[in-house]
């Protein structure tokens, strides 16, 4: 019916978003209440503050084959808790040298700030990142590398499953 | 092994119509650790609760998630029935699909995916759930209320007549804020002053108030039921125990013609002033900038006429810290200067309206000093430009409001009223004169509103124009105002002898500073943001902070006046316990792991962290580590994404918790 629809990828990027519960979680609510639309390729982790979000859950949401992270959080000032965007800020400047040093696309990974009053603007952020995503295709990277570790994912090659099998 | 139910709400139609509730239960039914799942029309009603318990009870439940919408909007409602049903309350979650996906989203496959996911990862997330055991506060039975207009004032009044202390700050050196300026007030025309000025009496005379005036919040602490609020209280130069009031520095100050503020600036102020005759407190201020002593050494006249010797040169700022339970914030709107561009801000100005070059045009505010009998003109309505009486005045409206072009695409709710208003006060006044009003719309919702407008037109003779103006040019000593009269579809050009400006209300400049203070949230006009729309409209999201008045949108003054009373209503509520529980959402370190290098302690915004030392038997020290007062930690969990050993957790949001979550994805 929708020649156009059938001609583009069935590629359905997976992306996290990392938020916290005063602004970014509250202006996707915002969104929701509008009756706004975005893709539905996002799902959403509520923090009580990107101040929380470890680094390593960044890491761990592309082993578990996230194809783009979104970590949003208070405008610089408008902290709940004072200033735990500006420590997550710091660590996240940091943590993409990290990232980009290991060889992670940084396109993937989008840091913005958005309002408990922004869910035009939570509807932008998405939209973008899914979009852009979709177009770099899948995130491979680690998915092989996953295969290729025996202590991950790699438990269901048949190798591995017959040697189980004869212990 | 955990006995998880998962109860799925169809929100009337608001979930069910794009997310397949029946499958998505299905789903829910068939994950590791599920022992029940079910789904119902409305989850959140009587029925709905009785269910929920019912089964905790019948299915011998461990855990709770229950798929509806925000937790921003009923965690609070099932974590009750949780509680009710026997369970810790922090064993229940609530899976986000209604704001988060069946609103957003239009394809009901795409839609009942994401829910499935939404709710295995809550699964997921609630089976790591631990109890966690209440936490109380106690409760420090003051109120701190910031802004002293008519928001503010009724709060104050309302507080500390039910017997609890109040602290009213206000930035301007009397209270009384926007409304004391008014000339009359709609629908009644009852004389502003004659409602206010009492009010304002009360509260210098209540023994339950401190009043700070010329004075600012400097520093907000704590949380709620116990903030520590740093007030600057500026220099007067007039020391407020001393002095009596009696106006002879006054008199006497050589500095005459300062525009007064209180006046919109036509009529004039001495450099030691008080902003108007009824000003409370009648404190006198130097205003430092204008006055010769602090411009050039020299004059001090007014401390050599005064009496009791209260004007000190010499005065400092002081900074005076109060303990308070609950914050009123009430800071009140301010009139939307349209000459030019205000400084950073996306609001463009409206040049072509000629307001700042030719000064007959005034914006309303003006008018009202005009109109009023303590007005700088005595209450006669003349042209700021020759003091000739105008003969043909036009009100414009909607200036900056409702104009997305401009920036601001909100109404400003007041102007038709005062416009109406104004069109009456001057007929009143002006018995040959003629009003003319360009209009959009006459928005007059609120009871004897309409016929208020109608009664303009009616009796009093405005003649009203639909349609807006294009522009205004000085000619002679008239301004002409092209315009277009739509109903009619003709262009109209009047000659005017005045042009009054019905601007956009606006927030109180600075407002998102003080906003970032209090840790409270704000919209990008800068209006502070109400827990929830309709179900928590005085409430801010944070905690022990309520909204009054023009501060949170447009509002007039019964409306202001209606929602003071109610933030005064929950702040007398949250003081009628003794103690208070707060969310167990707090950091804990687990002392065996911990190194002492105390990063948590230097990223803690609360202070929180503690070096608690570690002693065997005998008394010797063997180590220092780190100790999180719960009392005060805040529970943002920014010391355990810190700490390198991974020894601080924050309760319900452990790193066990989050990578459940994530490996359900």
């Amino acid at each position: 019916m929708h020649p156009e629809k059938t001609i583009s990828s069935d590629f359905e990027p997976k992306v996290i978003a990392f938020v916290c519960t005063w602004c970014t979680y509250a202006g996707a609510d915002l969104a929701g209440t509008s009756r706004m639309q975005y893709p539905s390729n996002v799902r959403v982790l509520k923090f009580p503050c990107t101040g929380r979000i470890d680094p390593v859950f960044i890491l761990k949401a592309f082993q578990q084959g996230a194809d783009g992270v979104l970590v949003s959080g208070c405008h610089p000032g408008d902290c709940h808790y004072i200033a735990g965007n500006f420590h997550a800020r710091r660590r996240f400047a940091a943590f993409r040298k990290l990232l980009e040093f290991v060889g992670v696309d940084l396109q993937r990974l989008q840091f913005s700030w958005v309002s408990a009053a922004e869910g035009g603007k939570w509807v932008e952020v998405v939209t973008e990142l899914t979009e852009k995503v979709r177009a770099m295709g899948p995130m491979m990277e680690f998915k092989e590398l996953a295969l290729e570790e025996q202590w991950s994912g790699a438990m269901i090659s048949p190798e591995l499953q017959d040697a189980y099998r004869q212990i | 092994m955990s006995r998880i139910g998962v109860f799925i709400c169809h929100c009337g139609e608001n979930i069910s119509r794009t997310v397949d509730v029946e499958r998505v239960a299905a789903h829910a039914a068939a994950l590791p650790g599920v022992a029940y799942a079910t789904e119902y029309k409305y989850m959140c009603s009587d029925p709905g609760q009785t269910l929920l318990k019912k089964a905790i009870r019948e299915q011998r439940l461990t855990h709770v998630v229950v798929a509806a919408c925000s937790p921003r909007m009923h965690e609070r409602t099932f974590r009750k029935a949780v509680e009710a049903a026997g369970l810790n309350p922090y064993l229940c979650e609530m899976a986000n699909i209604r704001e988060h996906c069946s609103w957003v989203h239009e394809d009901r496959e795409q839609a009942t995916v994401k829910a499935c996911d939404i709710v295995g990862m809550m699964v997921e997330r609630t089976k790591k759930n631990r109890v966690l055991p209440t936490i109380t506060v106690p409760v420090t039975k003051r109120s701190l209320v910031i802004g002293g207009g008519i928001a503010g004032i009724q709060a104050a009044l309302d507080i500390a007549d039910s017997g609890h202390e109040v602290v009213l700050v206000e930035r301007e050196p009397s209270i009384g804020g926007h409304m004391a300026q008014l000339s009359e007030t709609f629908p009644t025309l009852d004389c502003s002053q004659c409602i206010m000025t009492p009010k304002m009496v009360d509260v210098a005379n209540h023994p339950k108030i401190t009043l700070y005036t010329y004075s600012e919040i400097e520093l907000v602490e704590g949380y709620i039921g116990n903030f520590q609020v740093t007030v600057r209280k500026r220099a007067r130069s007039v020391d407020e125990r001393t002095c009596t009031g009696c106006g002879v520095c006054m008199t006497k100050c050589p500095q005459k013609k300062i525009p007064n503020k209180f006046d919109q600036y036509i009529g004039m102020r001495t450099a030691i002033y008080v902003p108007f005759p009824q000003a409370v407190p009648n404190t006198p201020v130097i205003d430092r900038e204008n006055c010769t002593r602090f411009k050039t050494g020299k004059c001090g006249v007014c401390q050599k006429v005064c009496g009791p010797g209260a004007v000190d040169f010499e005065q400092q700022d002081t900074l005076i810290v109060e303990a308070v339970g609950a914050i009123v914030v009430a800071t009140g709107f301010d009139l939307y200067s349209i000459s030019e561009k205000p400084k950073g801000s996306p609001i463009k100005g409206y040049g072509e309206f000629g307001h700042g070059k030719i000064p007959d045009v005034i914006d309303g505010m003006t008018f009202e000093r005009l109109a009023s009998a303590s007005g700088p003109t005595g209450g006669k309505i003349v042209r700021p430009s020759d003091g000739r009486e105008p003969k043909q005045i036009v009100f414009i409206q909607c200036i900056g409001s409702r104009a997305r072009e401009k920036g601001i695409s909100y109404c400003s709710k007041v102007c038709c009223m005062y416009t109406a208003k104004h069109t009456m006060l001057y007929h009143h006044k002006v018995h040959d004169g003629q009003a003319y009003v360009f209009f959009m719309d006459a928005r007059t919702p609120g009871k004897s509103y309409d016929e208020f407008w109608r009664r303009s037109i009616e009796e009093e003779e405005a003649v009203y124009i639909r349609g807006m103006v294009s522009r205004l040019y000085q000619k002679g000593d008239k301004i002409v105002v092209m315009g277009s009269d739509i109903a009619v579809g003709v262009q109209v050009e009047i000659e005017a002898d005045m042009v009054v400006l019905a601007t956009a209300v606006q927030p109180q400049q600075g407002a998102d500073l003080l906003a970032q203070k209090l840790g409270i949230s704000y919209d990008k006009y800068n209006f502070y943001s109400e827990a929830h729309a309709k179900l928590r409209p005085v409430e801010c999201a944070t905690a022990g902070i309520f909204l009054a008045g023009a501060c949170q949108g447009p509002k007039d003054i019964p409306e202001t006046v209606s929602q003071a009373s109610a933030a005064a209503a929950k702040v007398m509520t949250l003081f009628s316990k003794e103690r208070l529980e707060r969310e167990p959402i707090v950091a804990r370190v687990r002392e065996v792991g911990c190194v002492g290098c105390f990063a948590c302690k230097k990223v803690c915004a609360y202070g929180a962290v503690e070096e608690k030392e570690i002693r065997d038997r005998q008394g010797n020290l063997l180590r220092v580590v780190a100790s999180v007062n719960p009392g005060v930690c805040a529970g943002c969990g920014t010391c355990q994404a810190t700490c390198p050993s991974k020894c601080v957790e924050l309760d319900g949001y452990t790193d066990e918790q989050i990578v459940a979550m994530i490996e359900a994805l």
